[in-house]
């Protein structure tokens, strides 16, 4: 359960290349076929490129020995032909796998989108998206390239190699057998290259990734960036994140270097070797000039299957870390799941109970109690309940509970009766719906924005939400209700953004609305008339609203007051604030006119700081 | 149309005149990144032409080989010539494989030289580009330049440039090899060199398009998915996740559909220079045959022009990789000069002016603020903000309240007049002391991943420890941070996650008060506190303000009571000016907008 944040996470134990990249294998299925026609087209175009030294050996001992010119039409039309045959081939080849390659890849990025969407918020608090989106473009693109390219011509240079060892052979047993010889070191050099050249790449993968996700904060946050004047302070720390990345690219420039080493030279020196014995054979008589051509021509052929062996393996190696890293996300389990066997509400009537939920982050550590130590809260049908609590007392988190964006550790949440453990989420997300302090618009137009939760709500539902959130300015816009907004639309601020997450929730009409603060970011104009409107609203959906000011409260029946992981009271808003301290601490801002008891008697579940700070105060 | 910046990068039909213009501020763009490094550069040619030159010997050694070893041995029983062709063979050998391992390592040094100068340079441009280009430019995109952009064109200097530089050299020595050894069958060569070029044309022609496609087809799949990474919240809550997969499986399509349409081009390419190099290989065997057969060519000649025939097809093959990333990095480097070229609309001057003590008094002159040139936001006003003096800015939203903050902070420039800082105009001065002396704290308190003192010290990087502590307990965010897991070093994850608004609000607090400025803007820098944390802010801003210039946005009227001055806005006009006492007890619009709040406290 680990973010790779840094790259420096190693996995233990790491399954073979092989294993760890067949996992990949469901996914390609059904394109599997095509993959093996490729590369059996593959392999008759390079047995086809063998043949053409086999008929120039007959040619050369044949016609062009005896002088005889007529008869050299016939071979070279063989080897023309085999010619046509083989790029024929390689067309055939590149025909069969260019869809499956593409298909293969899509297949992936799609379930790896469901995975992420489907995959809890706790899990998307851990990663970040840098990391994230690097495994689903360019790791998938690996994946892909060499499904159809590095798969396809490992398989067949490597056949092509074996049956190019038969044909040397069958030439001259001593030639063909030293030319096979010194190909080993190439095999034990390119397995020791696995070894350095994994670990170089997975780390540089990972230093990408790391890269990507500073490339996003920066923008992400230019507005703090830019009001401190700490682009060039941002820019250090990326220069620093860039050159560890080109260190390690520096270092796997050099295990390519070391293979290309060995792949050259020990081909060269068995081309010298060959020469030498090829020369002695022939004048020993043993050998014939034809075969001599033959056994080049044929060694010139296998010549790049051969070299290239060394990048198909490093791109079998770089498929396989990015298959990892595919999987790492794939293999995250779900800890927030539809049950087997759902339940549904006959006919839902709004009534929200939390009974001794309990939550804690994964994360914090043991000595730290829950965030949230045993809630006990009703709400009845249609009843507004607002959530009121210092600055991290859990109010958001408990908000967050109902619609399972985290689940609770222990006790349940009820909704008409039923745990809402027992509903699909997407049923129980019918039932309740939220709108978030921050307000988050997608790339669509204004509309399918604000009717996200009802998509097929009408024109009517549409203007009547706008109409509550006091969110008449999307009249103004360009194109109305049509105007695109979001990230890749107009920008809105942060109050237009909060009227329309607010319009939102309204239009999908849930049984029970949760409101996290949704006024924040509103004038005292425009949240008085929200508010009036909202009213109407409230009257008959059961609501809970976390509140930080007085107006909000208004809006409620009743408060609940949220207190070191519990509801520690609950009541009407002129009655706590006549009967309890901390809540007239959290909720009242009237410290002139209200020269009230608190001060001298301070409860004694005010954590310290506050009593100094107040003692400061008074002072 | 224009093609300036990022204008028109969605489009597919450029007329010659706008190609010529982006492909030359590509150019200079690649031309700029390579000088530095000439002198290497210069190096690693030397070293990949010896090398190339090694690695093409050997067929005309095993020509010699035949030709005269074996007719020696045979002939005369001296094996001197055949012991000096397999020196010469293993000497050529060597030298090859080394150099190109040097070139190799070399080669990197450059390519990662030229990636780290780009990839600062796109960073740091975006960070000079004006907010107003953000705005409209979008996250996702800007992002996608500096990812997968960077990543193409990492992908062609990785291993693009390598095979067009080794494929060429190749063929070239190939080339001087078979003229040297038998000219006729270099004619031969040359021949094939007309179908060869046809073919290239082509598929150059037919790739740009489609390159082109693939880039705007991965933007706008990044888009998509970052938006949905980032917003997964809403995603959940409103069971977005089938209707987003919809969507995304489109663009997954686009992506594909444009991708398979390259690998297609490359499925036509490939066979068709395979088959050129084949029929050329047969010409070049008949040609030499039948003057094998008459005696005019040895056969060592002959095997010797064959290996080089074949050989000289086989780099085209790796060039037509190079296209490949040769496009897509082209096209990438097209867009990110785009992005280079993009003018920060707030530049900063070319001949800054210091302002060591700045005192902070802000006026504005004739100052003027127009959106995109024709939605004038701000009409032309005055206003003279005294050293020291705190200012409520209070109006409805839309008023224009904000756009007066981003001028005083210089992250807009007004369309006419000046906003000046102690008597120089702000565009004047030098940037680093512009932040030191004017900070903004906005209502979207943005952490960056790292922990709690990385994101407060961003404020003052060279900030000590008990600095941090003391701002923070400044702002009354000290226990809630001791409270956390690991205190001030807790990391605050992915864009505060785990983080409260209030208490991210709290940080970007502390973060402005260690910058210690001379003139501080808050914008709704309160507005997700709770009320005993904004109380404690308020007592904090009583002497934090002390002797700073402030501007205070805030819909929450109670800042009013440590202001010196209130202005109220309206429709980008300031309607109102004067202290709290006279505005509250006069009939106004701010008297009643305080009344309205009074109201809403109970």
């Amino acid at each position: 359960m680990s973010a790779p944040r840094n790259g420096t996470t190693t996995a233990p134990a790491r399954p073979g290349t092989f294993a760890a990249i067949l996992r990949v294998y469901p996914y390609a299925k059904v394109a599997m076929p095509r993959v093996y026609l490729g590369m059996v087209s593959a392999l008759v175009a390079g047995l086809v490129a063998l043949l053409i030294p086999q008929v120039l050996a007959r040619l050369v001992d044949g016609p062009l020995q005896d002088g005889d010119s007529s008869r050299i039409w016939g071979p070279v039309a063989i080897v023309l032909g085999l010619g046509v045959l083989e790029a024929a081939m390689i067309w055939l080849r590149r025909w069969f796998v260019l869809q499956p390659g593409t298909h293969i890849e899509a297949r992936m990025r799609n379930g790896l989108y469901a995975q992420l969407q489907d995959l809890p918020v706790t899990f998307h608090d851990r990663w970040p998206s840098g990391q994230l989106l690097s495994r689903a473009m360019s790791d998938l693109n690996i994946i892909r390239r060499w499904i159809s390219f590095g798969l396809v011509l490992l398989v067949v240079h490597l056949l092509m190699i074996v049956v190019g060892f038969a044909f040397l052979i069958s030439i001259n047993w001593m030639l063909g057998l030293l030319f096979v010889v010194c190909s080993v070191p190439l095999w034990i050099y390119g397995y020791v290259f696995e070894q350095k050249y994994s670990i170089v790449s997975r780390r540089s993968q990972d230093q990408s990734g790391d890269l990507a996700t500073a490339v996003e904060e920066s923008v992400h946050g230019i507005r703090v960036l830019k009001a401190f004047g700490r682009g060039k302070y941002a820019l250090k720390n990326f220069a620093s994140q860039a050159e560890d990345l080109r260190g390690t690219e520096i270092e796997k420039a050099r295990a390519i270097a070391g293979i290309w080493l060995w792949l050259l030279l020990v081909p060269d020196v068995t081309f010298a070797l060959c020469l030498l014995g090829g020369v002695w054979l022939a004048a020993d008589g043993q050998l014939s000039v034809g075969e001599l051509v033959a056994f080049f021509a044929t060694a010139t052929v296998l010549r790049f299957p051969v070299e290239s062996i060394g990048y198909l393996l490093s791109m079998t190696f770089d498929a396989r870390t990015a298959a990892d890293r595919f999987f790492e996300v794939m293999d995250e389990e779900n800890t927030i799941t539809d049950p087997a066997d759902p339940k549904t509400i006959a006919s839902p009537r709004g009534r929200l109970v939390f009974e001794g939920a309990h939550f804690r982050y994964p994360d914090s550590p043991a000595t730290h109690t829950d965030l949230l130590d045993g809630i006990d809260l009703e709400l009845e049908p249609g009843e507004t309940m607002a959530l009121v609590g210092l600055t991290g007392s859990g109010k958001s988190t408990l908000t967050a509970l109902t619609t399972r964006l985290y689940d609770v550790t222990a006790g349940a949440v009820i909704l008409d009766g039923v745990d809402i453990r027992d509903l699909t989420r997407f049923d129980l997300r019918r039932h309740i719906a939220m709108a978030f302090e921050d307000a988050t618009l997608f790339s669509a137009s204004v509309r399918d924005n604000v009717l996200l939760g009802r998509p097929e709500g009408t024109d009517e539902d549409l203007a009547e939400a706008l109409d509550i959130a006091q969110a008449a300015f999307v009249h103004q816009l360009p194109n109305g209700v049509d105007t695109m907004v979001g990230e890749e639309g107009m920008s809105l601020s942060g109050g237009q953004r909060q009227r329309l997450a607010l319009a939102r929730a309204v239009a999908a009409k849930p049984d029970v609305l949760v409101l996290d603060d949704p006024l924040s970011a509103l004038d005292v104009d425009t949240e008085a008339l929200v508010e009036a409107a909202l009213r109407r609203v409230l009257a008959s959906t059961t609501a809970l609203i976390v509140a930080h000011r007085p107006s909000t409260v208004m809006l409620a029946d009743r408060v609940a007051l949220l207190e070191n992981g519990r509801v520690t009271a609950v009541g009407r808003h002129s009655e706590l604030l006549r009967t309890n301290d901390h809540y007239r601490f959290v909720i009242s801002s009237l410290e002139d006119d209200d020269p009230p008891a608190d001060v001298a008697e301070v409860p004694d579940d005010i954590p310290d700081d506050i009593t100094d700070a107040r003692r400061g105060v008074t002072s | 149309m224009s093609v300036l910046g990022v204008e028109g990068e969605e489009r597919n039909d450029f007329s010659p005149e706008e190609s010529r213009q982006i492909r030359q501020r590509s150019i200079r763009l690649l031309g700029s990144l390579l000088s530095p490094t000439r002198a290497r550069l210069i190096l690693t040619m030397c070293v990949v032409v010896i090398s190339t030159a090694a690695q093409v010997a050997g067929p005309a050694l095993i020509a010699i080989g035949i030709d005269r070893g074996l007719p020696a041995i045979v002939d005369e029983g001296n094996g001197t010539p055949l012991a000096l062709v397999v020196v010469a063979y293993l000497l050529t050998g060597v030298i090859g494989a080394v150099l190109i391992a040097w070139y190799t390592v070399l080669a990197a040094r450059i390519s990662q030289g030229i990636l780290i100068d780009l990839r600062k340079r796109v960073f740091l441009h975006t960070q000079k580009l004006s907010l107003e280009f953000h705005e409209s430019y979008t996250s996702g995109r800007i992002i996608a330049r500096q990812t997968s952009d960077l990543d193409a064109i990492r992908e062609l200097l990785d291993s693009g440039i390598n095979q067009l530089v080794q494929g060429l050299l190749y063929m070239v020595f190939i080339g001087i090899a078979l003229f040297s050894l038998d000219w006729v069958s270099g004619l031969v060569l040359m021949v094939f060199l007309v179908p060869l070029g046809v073919l290239t044309r082509w598929f150059q022609v037919r790739s740009q398009r489609v390159f082109r496609e693939t880039r705007v087809a991965s933007a706008r799949l990044i888009v998509h998915f970052v938006e949905t990474m980032t917003g997964i919240r809403a995603v959940k809550a409103f069971r977005k996740e089938k209707r987003n997969a919809a969507d995304f499986a489109g663009y997954v399509e686009g992506y594909r559909d444009s991708n398979s349409r390259v690998i297609a081009l490359f499925g036509t390419f490939d066979p068709v220079l395979v088959l050129i190099g084949n029929v050329a290989l047969g010409v070049v065997l008949l040609v030499g045959g039948l003057r094998v057969a008459d005696g005019g060519l040895q056969i060592g000649v002959l095997l010797a022009t064959l290996l080089y025939t074949r050989q000289f097809f086989a780099p085209a093959q790796e060039m037509a990789m190079f296209y490949n990333s040769y496009q897509s990095a082209a096209a990438a480097l097209e867009k990110i000069s785009g992005v280079l070229e993009e003018q920060p609309s707030v530049p900063d001057p070319t001949r800054p002016i210091d302002l060591w003590n700045a005192k902070g008094r802000v006026r504005f002159d004739g100052v003027e603020f127009a959106y995109r040139s024709d939605r004038v936001i701000l009409p032309r006003f005055d206003l003279d903000i005294p050293a020291g003096q705190v200012i409520a800015l209070v109006g409805s939203t839309g008023a224009g309240k904000s756009t007066l903050a981003k001028l005083m902070s210089r992250f807009y420039d007004p369309s006419s007049g000046a906003v000046s800082l102690d008597g120089l105009d702000l565009r004047m001065l030098h940037p680093k002391d512009l932040r030191r002396a004017v900070v903004m704290v906005t209502q979207e308190a943005y952490l960056f991943s790292g922990t709690v003192s990385e994101n407060i010290a961003l404020g003052k990087p060279e900030a000590t420890r008990d600095e941090i502590v003391a701002a923070a307990r400044a702002v009354g965010a000290h226990d809630f941070i001791t409270s956390l897991p690991g205190g001030y070093d807790t990391d605050v994850n992915k864009r505060g996650g785990r983080v409260s608004a209030g208490q991210r609000q709290l940080i970007s607090f502390a973060r402005a008060f260690l910058a210690d400025p001379v003139v501080l803007i808050l914008d709704e820098a309160t507005a997700s506190l709770d009320i005993p944390s904004e109380r404690l802010v308020q007592e904090g801003l009583t002497t934090l303000l002390a002797d700073r210039t402030a501007v205070i946005i805030a819909h929450r009227l109670s800042t009013v009571a440590i202001a010196d001055r209130v202005l109220v806005m309206e429709h980008g006009t300031i309607v109102e000016d004067g202290t709290p006492a006279d505005l509250i007890a006069g009939t106004g619009r701010f008297s009643q907008l305080h009344a309205a709040w009074r109201d809403s406290l109970v």
